[in-house]
């Protein structure tokens, strides 16, 4: 009896559980308004349905949310990733349209190549502005966030650039062992960030950073180099999303291509269980914040809501996901014991906050 | 740019550090005019400057609300939806045929409450203020396409009257109702930060919380107070907005929060908070409006221009900052 209380206390204490418990909530809620919602059919050798679909659709969130999560855990925030996405996309869209035989593999590397360079300058610029010149993150990146969209524009001369090739299109919408080619892509990225995090004392070190960057580089870390890495592997993450976007509808369109990924890819983030403040970092609590966020999306289309009004939604679970990893208002409603509570046990207020969510 | 040269030559010693950002800003904006009027003969006409008032005059009033909530060193971004929902909800409830006078004041209420449960939450559950008007600027968005998914033209006498009515000289320069509503507002934030206690409480909570707190000032009175202001200026941004439009659209001002801190920055006010003046926020919504009407009158350079020159702007402004050794956290 105690021993399965104290088994119960350990599920529901674990920092999953909630995000868990929120994902599994809406698919069950999906399965009983529409029955056929976890189906998977087989059609010409590939995987398709709405759980393949919600799969591929969060591959770029997830991508950026990869990126954000470590930038988060250093204390910093990058509100470049949406205008990132979309100068990448337009420029490998750019590079393919003017070439002779769109299909050639060499013509689609040599644009993907040159598009991640210049997104690894985009994130090298961020990274000296707050590593070096010392410019709060948000403000460091709201510059680009703003010129970038209109450097976006700039390439693609304020056109829309289609693109018909193969191979490009693949990143978006190929399939692989019968799953869509992105979902491989996304997690290929994850398992990266995860091994190069948690395999080596990378993530600590990072974690340290975000945690005191002074007392970090006072402990011989170079803090202004890690906080400089970080951004440059969220551009690069944006990069790669922005490819995803582009190829879903093989055109780049300057002002839309990441719209609003930022915030998307910040509350994924939050929700996964890591702090705005820095000093952790939970890569597969983003991913879990990722999933939820496109199911709550696919949900909102599936009963045609106006996707727009999808961000009431949107907006209730911020709060609620907030309050419940806020402190001070854990603290209202438990009666103060000694010493700081672990941060995720679950109290049954937060329970009664998060079910509406 | 030589800026540090500014702070030590001679001539300049005696001028208040804390004054040179806002000086810098006008000393810009007047090249900037220089420019237009050496480049182009029409550029002269006083309704240019007008012009640039009566399309910018929400986004001043915007602005004003943004610089309390920056000198207490937060950040709201949900001013651009705000402004849209107000107009949304004005719109529709003069469509169902609510008298002017009572729309006015709902529209003028919402704003302020989502402001006040906003600072409520950043105050009361320690919340980042990035993420508490995040959530706000999802739910007022969502709000509008919730009312309708279409704009809502006004038809309604007083709107248009407000919308059409001229006050200029008999030359044919005029300016807009609104222009009008936007200087008073601005000249009542002005008085408020300078010479009341609640302005005061804000610069001293934006130079250091802690010590505010410790000097017995009211700092969750006034945290919570900003927000509201933030709120109430953005609903009368709103307002604005729909005289300016006759109408309420959906996605009208998606964006508008990064112009908005975009002008408030170049304004010179800090980021981090406790430093910076209205006048400075006027002047940067002034340069965000030369900007754009050098690039309409050029011709040539695209639209996307705009917002390349914005953020270089803000980058040499952020940097100036630097220089000067304004503090950053």
């Amino acid at each position: 009896m105690n021993n399965a209380k104290d088994r119960y206390r350990t599920i529901l204490g674990h920092r999953l559980f909630w995000p868990v418990a929120v994902l599994v909530v809406m698919l069950l809620a999906n399965t009983i308004y529409r029955p056929g919602f976890l189906s998977i059919e087989v059609n010409n050798g590939h995987l398709y349905g709405t759980p393949i679909d919600i799969l591929r659709l969060s591959a770029p969130l997830i991508l950026v949310a990869l990126g954000m999560t470590l930038v988060i855990s250093t204390g910093g925030i990058d509100l470049s990733v949406g205008s990132t996405c979309a100068i990448s996309g337009a420029i490998a869209c750019l590079y393919i349209s003017q070439a002779p035989d769109q299909n050639n593999l060499v013509t689609v590397f040599t644009a993907l190549a040159m598009a991640l360079g210049v997104a690894l300058v985009l994130g090298a610029w961020n990274g000296v502005l707050v590593s070096v010149i010392g410019i709060q993150p948000i403000i460091a990146t709201l510059i680009l966030m703003v010129a970038g969209r209109g450097l976006a524009q700039l390439v693609a001369e304020g056109q829309i650039i289609t693109i018909n090739s193969g191979p490009f299109r693949a990143i978006g919408l190929g399939h692989f062992l019968t799953l869509p080619l992105a979902i491989f892509i996304a997690l290929g990225a994850a398992l990266l960030v995860a091994a190069l995090t948690r395999r080596t004392a990378l993530g600590m070190i990072v974690e340290s950073v975000g945690g005191n960057r002074e007392a970090s580089r006072l402990a011989g870390i170079r803090s202004a180099r890690i906080v400089f890495l970080v951004y440059v592997v969220s551009a690069a993450c944006a990069a790669v999303a922005g490819f995803m976007m582009t190829a879903n509808v093989s055109s780049a369109d300057g002002n839309n291509t990441g719209l609003w990924v930022e915030l998307d890819a910040i509350l994924a983030v939050v929700i996964g269980g890591t702090s705005l403040a820095g000093g952790r970092f939970y890569l597969s609590g983003s991913i879990l914040g990722a999933l939820i966020i496109q199911t709550l999306t696919t949900t909102v289309y599936a009963m045609n809501i106006s996707p727009q009004t999808a961000l009431l939604f949107k907006a209730v679970v911020v709060i609620a996901v907030c309050l419940i990893q806020a402190p001070a208002f854990r603290a209202k409603f438990r009666r103060r014991g000694r010493g700081t509570p672990p941060p995720a046990t679950p109290s049954p207020q937060q329970q009664k906050q998060e079910v509406p969510a | 740019m030589t800026t540090t040269s500014l702070t030590t030559g001679p001539s300049w010693a005696r001028l208040p550090r804390r004054h040179v950002p806002v000086l810098v800003t006008l000393a810009l904006l007047l090249v900037m005019y220089g420019i237009g009027v050496s480049q182009y003969r029409a550029f002269s006409n006083i309704q240019v400057i007008f012009n640039v008032f009566i399309d910018n005059g929400f986004l001043l009033v915007v602005a004003v609300g943004m610089t309390f909530v920056i000198l207490t060193g937060g950040i709201d971004l949900s001013v651009g939806s705000v402004v849209a929902m107000t107009a949304m909800v004005s719109a529709w409830l003069l469509q169902s045929g609510l008298p002017a006078l009572v729309v006015l004041v709902i529209a003028l209420l919402i704003g302020p409450t989502l402001g006040f449960l906003m600072g409520c939450a950043i105050h009361f559950f320690d919340l980042q203020p990035f993420i508490v008007t995040l959530a706000g600027m999802f739910f007022a968005r969502g709000m509008c396409t919730f009312i309708s998914d279409a704009s809502i033209p006004i038809t309604d006498g007083f709107w248009t009257t407000m919308s059409q009515y001229r006050i200029g000289d008999p030359r044919g320069n005029f300016v807009s109702i609104s222009v009008l509503i936007a200087f008073a507002v601005v000249l009542v934030a002005a008085y408020v930060l300078s010479y009341t206690r609640l302005g005061r409480n804000v610069y001293a909570i934006g130079g250091n919380p802690q010590s505010a707190l410790l000097m017995g000032l009211p700092v969750a009175r006034t945290r919570i107070a900003v927000y509201t202001i933030s709120g109430l200026c953005s609903a009368i941004g709103g307002i604005l907005l729909s005289f300016y439009t006759l109408s309420g659209a959906p996605l009208i001002a998606v964006g508008m929060e990064l112009d908005v801190i975009a002008a408030v920055v170049i304004g010179g006010t800090v980021l981090t908070g406790g430093s910076g003046y209205i006048f400075g926020t006027v002047l940067g919504v002034l340069v965000l409006g030369v900007i754009q009407t050098l690039i309409t009158f050029d011709g040539s350079l695209n639209s996307w221009w705009t917002k390349i020159v914005i953020g270089g702007l803000l980058f040499a402004f952020i940097l100036f900052q630097r220089l000067i050794g304004i503090r950053y956290k």
